[in-house]
């Protein structure tokens, strides 16, 4: 595959582990954010960690839209769906996420007509091929995704497609990134930066944390090369006490950002005054609604919507572990009550959420080390 | 496997601790594992504590028989490379054959929706009939029900398949040693990816085609090559080779190790898995079987498999190690390595 | 929110400027162009893929300057060691 096999070069990878073990101050501790959750999986996909000098921490952030959504969304999503001649579709990450009355999945299993797509324009189709019935569509994302949602909207109304809605989760990443160095018990070196949602809001919107917080990030790309060479770029500033902001992702990422992208979103939504992030407590202008103009195309508007808050149980610490503040198996219900079949917090359902990843990754990592030394 | 059932069933207790039965019990994974082992075990297979494969061995006077059942529930009804009259041939011929069995004679149960349409229903017969054809059963008998419009997703087919045991090998998780190797017969994920494809909801296209195919004359070429060496085999179908793998692990107690660059997938599959977010060690497949090999007769076993027709493909993808014992390991040529779990349900397209 | 896919264009819609069939090792889809309206890519152009929209033209000569730079890591430091072998350390 072009544009991705070149990343994944063994020899490569070889020669850039032994850059960032040569650059790593042995006497050193660097502990690294990386914000989104597409880099979290990379990070455990293609086994990162092991060849990352002890010295270098990685910290899972909370950029993974699905673990920050709160469970009363997700009620009030099934709550319009469950209405007649309603098709409620959604990415296929919601499919298993646990509403207080089941799961998208396990409401499709009752009867409910639930549908996986793999794009905004998919449900929009729904709705053209089935004009008796409404389709509405849980959108989730950061500002990687919104932009789609947007178009999409934008397609509704001008063709006139009244049988179509969005229910809106769109998050937005600089004041979750915010939450985390505000939060008091933080302590980080450095940002690898998301590079997806950089190609459409640019690089402009991480200076402050350069800027203010003395913090360098990097904008980093998805494959082993590119996270690789982004810690390279960290590792450099951080020895020469530097922070600013770097695009190691250049052949996809523009300083400037995607400005069709941003128009489109502008066109479309506006900020919430504040929505609550799950785990993480409300965030003032962090999530975007539909505007006027699109009302109609606004479930909130057009359904009654429950708005129930449902708290998480007390017990479950997907706040702090959110925030990078606990490991995941420091959460006491971590792997007892709290597992990826039984998720009792968002960050168990998630395939990228940090407490899936590692139960799914970490906790046998013990027994695998001795094994690993014979591999090598 | 014993043929003793439980004195008084009514007293043995069930381990099953699920409130109700969701999707997730028949995918093949985790859950569907639970409700085996914890209810259907406990009260039906009596005391045998052997760990559950894919045939029963039983002893009629005298004689060793396998035998094995399995349903077919898949939509679309018809996909490129098959249909569900295929699969129901070639699943249970396969299910006999890594259990070390050449399969004799299938029975077939029809499970039909009021309102199928009658060529429908023929195309599928005469599918099955072709396939067993083709796999050399004889399709011995059958049963069929109709149940009402929307109590069955068009038709549900089952085939239970008897045969004789081959001579020379005997499948035992048990008799697994570090330093066996694992082969794999060829590219995975086929059958998954043209099935999710077929369905038409992603509207992805691809020059793809389901691998269904019997296994049984390379899994015959393999033991008469390496009888003795072969412990293990099985098909990697629902839940995919990671979920076999996994099963065995666990049954072994050893642990299994996977380099990433020997797994062969096509391009068309690579494509598709990494779109969607799936992992190609998840996907089902129909045409492909696992073998755990001792290594002094793993040449022996690759030479005669690349001469059968459909055996070029063969790949040895891993080993079997000490640690990490009751694990599966995927290790990459830059000593990255990640742990693979069984499936939890169905794999789901993601965009995160 | 971060699942994206290099793509190759194929070919543009005739009918629809904004739809394009993205080939990805012979897996074939039509996506939304619209996010690009501002730069429009042409057949043979490689476009990153999410949700079934194009978010970014990808460079081809931003990879293969990223390729680059990465095999001449550790040559940098060679060769600096080298020139102190020789007693160049003043010569920059």
């Amino acid at each position: 595959m072009r544009f991705v096999d070149e990343f994944r070069d063994p020899r490569l990878i070889s020669k850039t582990a032994e850059e960032i073990r040569r650059l790593a101050s042995p006497g050193r501790h660097y502990r690294m954010m990386e914000v989104c959750g597409g880099h979290t999986h990379a990070i455990y996909r293609f086994g990162l960690k092991d060849i990352l000098p002890e010295n270098i921490e990685l910290i899972h952030g909370p950029g993974c839209p699905v673990c920050v959504l709160p469970m009363g969304r997700i009620d009030d999503g099934l709550s319009v769906a469950q209405q007649p001649d309603v098709i409620f579709a959604a990415f296929g990450d919601m499919m298993r996420v646990p509403g207080t009355q089941g799961s998208p999945l396990e409401h499709k299993a009752r009867g409910m007509d639930v549908r996986i797509v793999y794009s905004p324009s998919d449900a929009l189709k729904l709705a053209r091929l089935n004009p008796d019935k409404h389709v509405m569509f849980f959108a989730i994302g950061f500002e990687t995704t919104a932009p789609s949602t947007a178009l999409t909207l934008m397609r509704a109304k001008a063709e006139g497609i009244r049988n179509f809605s969005v229910f809106c989760n769109h998050v937005t990443i600089i004041p979750a990134i915010r939450a985390i160095l505000d939060s008091p018990d933080m302590r980080l070196d450095a940002f690898i930066g998301p590079g997806h949602v950089s190609t459409v809001i640019g690089c402009r919107p991480y200076e402050w944390i350069a800027a203010n917080e003395r913090k360098p990030i990097v904008v980093s790309g998805f494959e082993p090369l590119d996270m690789l060479q982004s810690v390279v770029m960290l590792l450099h500033q951080l020895n020469l006490g530097e922070a600013k902001v770097e695009n190691q992702y250049k052949r996809v990422v523009p300083w400037e950002g995607n400005r069709a992208a941003l128009r489109a979103m502008a066109e479309v939504f506006q900020l919430r005054p504040y929505f609550e992030w799950r785990g993480l407590g409300f965030i003032s202008q962090s999530a975007l609604r539909l505007r006027d103009a699109y009302a109609e195309w606004d479930a909130e508007q057009r359904f009654a919507i429950p708005g129930v808050r449902v708290t998480d149980p007390k017990a479950a610490q997907c706040g702090e572990v959110l925030k990078g503040v606990l490991k995941p198996h420091q959460c006491k219900l971590f792997g007892r009550e709290c597992t990826p079949e039984h998720p009792i917090g968002a960050l168990m359902v998630s395939s990228e959420g940090s407490c899936a990843a590692y139960h799914t990754y970490e906790h046998r990592k013990a027994a695998m080390v001795t094994s690993l030394n014979s591999i090598a | 496997m014993s043929s003793r059932i439980a004195t008084d069933a009514s007293l043995v207790p069930i381990r099953f601790r699920d409130p109700q039965i969701e999707m997730a019990h028949g995918a093949g994974g985790k859950a569907s594992r639970r409700l085996v082992e914890g209810l259907f075990a406990p009260l039906l297979f009596g005391n045998s504590p052997g760990p559950l494969g894919d045939a029963a061995l039983v002893d009629i006077g005298g004689t060793n028989v396998a035998i094995t059942t399995d349903s077919f529930v898949v939509k679309p009804l018809t996909f490129p490379g098959g249909s569900i009259g295929e699969l129901a041939v070639n699943g249970t011929v396969n299910d006999l054959a890594v259990s070390g069995a050449k399969a004799e004679a299938l029975v077939v149960t029809y499970v039909l929706e009021a309102g199928l349409p009658t060529p429908v229903l023929e195309a599928e017969v005469r599918a099955m009939a072709r396939a067993a054809q083709n796999a050399g059963v004889r399709i011995a008998g059958g049963d069929t029900k109709v149940v009402e419009h929307g109590k069955a997703d068009q038709m549900y087919v089952t085939t239970t398949g008897i045969g004789h045991r081959l001579r020379g090998v005997a499948i035992d998780p048990g008799s697994v040693r570090p330093g066996d190797k694992i082969l794999l017969s060829g590219p995975i994920g086929d059958h998954g990816i043209t099935i999710l494809l077929a369905r038409g909801e992603l509207d992805f296209e691809a020059d793809l085609h389901s691998d269904t195919r019997s296994v049984l004359p390379l899994v015959e070429a393999l033991v008469r090559a390496a009888g003795p060496g072969v412990r293990w085999m099985r098909d990697p179908t629902r839940g995919g080779a990671a979920t076999s793998l996994n099963e065995l692990a666990r049954d072994c107690g050893l642990g299994i190790v996977l380099f990433e660059e020997q797994i062969p997938v096509r391009d068309a599959v690579r494509g598709a898995c990494e779109l969607l977010g799936l992992d190609p060690l998840h996907i089902a497949n129909e045409g492909q079987f696992l073998a755990v090999v001792a290594p002094e007769c793993i040449d022996a076993a690759i030479n005669a498999l690349s001469l059968v027709s459909g055996g070029e493909a063969v790949q040895v993808i891993g080993e079997v190690r000490e640690q990490p014992s009751g694990s599966v390991v995927v290790t990459t040529l830059y000593g990255g390595s990640r742990i693979i779990d069984m499936l939890v349900g169905d794999p789901l397209p993601r965009i995160c | 929110m971060c699942l994206a896919i290099p793509g190759k264009i194929v070919e543009i819609s005739s009918v629809n400027q904004d739809s394009a069939l993205v080939d990805v090792v012979g897996v074939r889809r039509k996506i939304d162009l619209g996010l690009l309206q501002d730069d429009k890519p042409v057949p043979g152009d490689w476009v990153l893929i999410h949700v079934g929209f194009a978010m970014s033209k990808i460079s081809a000569q931003d990879a293969t300057d990223q390729m680059n730079t990465l095999r001449m890591l550790g040559e940098i430091e060679s060769a600096e060691q080298e020139a102190q072998g020789y007693g160049l350390e003043d010569v920059q």
